[in-house]
């Protein structure tokens, strides 16, 4: 299908974006790999796009003395293929090549991912299980909010009206690893899990458990792989969809967890 | 608020310069617009890859990316990958493994696999079935059109 009519503006600061966004019915346009295929399908029906690929300074990937910060601009291709990302947030590199497919990775980016919060998608999980921070701007200035309160629920997140994902950072881990189970590479994940690991402690976050990606507290805390993977029936109950049910996403999700374990 | 939006992008080497309504996708523009109907129109929601255009020197989806925020951009589509012997290999290996039959899907799979070939590196076929796992082709099988990348990257025949 097409679109629906919209207007369309692509400002070129901030301040003029933020002005921009408190228009009734404004949305943001970051790289529309999600919000693209919506207004084809004709789900959502904006008034005005702010496209905001030409703020300068949103694109950048620095290290930090702690971490490593990732502009929402920054495209899964880009965090797939640097050198910077793999060495201090090898989770995100590590996920990266899961997100659909190399045309959708040239133009999908970071913030757009982490804004639209499908519990389904690969970085929120990665931001949860990593303590990530998100920098999110206003007209009223600069709010820090940690990715465990920044999902609220189903699409919803912390993010309020006028405001911009500007960026996220993400703390070091000892050691990280993503896995996750798909039909076809590039599809959906049926299940999905990032973990870190920082001294001792180990973090498992699932997507595609729940109406946010969820925090495994049990397993987390767990000291043998079988204790894990016992807890793991009380941290998740994982909805069915139209091909697994909710105990073969359970028994998924508890394989995923022993490759993660033993990796970790 | 503008809902048409002046637009200049370079088209196959060509400068275009049109006004264009911000709800129009790439891949309609330059179908509807520039009659440059090579690439095709699937699912119009990013699952079938279809539509690939290269903008900027990177595959993209045609149906994801709007027209008006190509301004300013360099486009290349099937046509003129085709018309300035880029393709030629990959053509002409198409042809020799038989790794079409309708031929929809061909424009974006050329361009998909075009993509991996300018990597200049050699790919095992998984790899291979991994890069062209965002385009679908209902007649193939892929069996044929992975041969034929193969034979192209790794100059195996």
């Amino acid at each position: 299908m097409k679109a629906p009519s919209f207007a369309y503006s692509k400002p070129s600061s901030l301040e003029e974006a933020l002005e921009l966004l408190e228009r009734p019915g404004a949305t943001i346009l970051a790289g529309g790999q999600s919000l693209i295929p919506s207004l084809n399908m004709r789900l959502s029906s904006p008034e005005l796009l702010v496209d905001i690929n030409g703020l300068p300074g949103f694109s950048k990937i620095e290290v930090l003395s702690s971490g490593v910060r990732i502009g929402c601009l920054v495209t899964h291709a880009q965090i797939e293929k640097s050198a910077e990302v793999s060495k201090h947030a090898s989770l995100l590199a590590q996920a990266a090549p899961h997100i659909a497919h190399p045309a959708i990775r040239n133009r999908g980016t970071l913030g757009g991912s982490l804004a639209l919060a499908d519990p389904a998608a690969e970085y929120p999980a990665c931001a949860l299980a990593s303590n990530a921070t998100f920098i999110l701007l206003g007209r009223k200035g600069e709010r820090r909010v940690k990715a465990a309160e920044f999902f609220k629920g189903l699409f919803e997140t912390d993010l309020r009206p006028g405001e911009i994902l500007a960026a996220a950072e993400f703390p070091p881990a000892d050691k990280a690893v993503f896995v996750e189970l798909a039909r076809r590479h590039g599809d959906y994940a049926i299940i999905g899990l990032a973990g870190t690991r920082v001294a001792s402690r180990k973090r498992f976050v699932f997507l595609g458990a729940g109406a946010t990606p969820v925090l495994a507290v049990n397993a987390s805390r767990a000291s043998t792989v079988g204790e894990a993977r016992q807890a793991l029936g009380e941290d998740l109950d994982p909805p069915a969809d139209l091909y697994h049910t909710s105990d073969t996403k359970l028994h998924l999700a508890r394989v995923l967890l022993e490759r993660a374990w033993n990796t970790l | 608020m503008e809902h048409a939006v002046d637009t200049s992008m370079t088209v196959n080497g060509s400068l275009v310069r049109r006004r264009i309504p911000a709800r129009q996708h790439l891949v309609d523009f330059l179908r509807e617009e520039l009659g440059l109907t090579g690439s095709h129109i699937g699912c119009e929601h990013g699952v079938c890859g279809a539509c690939t255009v290269r903008v900027n020197g990177d595959i993209v989806r045609g149906c994801l990316m709007l027209a008006v925020q190509a301004n300013g951009c360099k486009v290349d589509t099937i046509e003129g990958l085709s018309d300035s012997g880029e393709l030629k290999a990959l053509q002409k290996a198409f042809h020799e493994k038989n790794a079409l039959q309708c031929g929809f899907c061909t424009p974006g799979m050329l361009m998909a696999a075009q993509d991996l070939v300018l990597q200049n590196r050699r790919c095992s076929r998984e790899e291979i079935r991994k890069h062209i796992s965002g385009n679908y082709c209902r007649c193939t099988g892929y069996q044929a059109i992975v041969d034929a990348i193969e034979q192209v990257l790794n100059g195996q025949s």
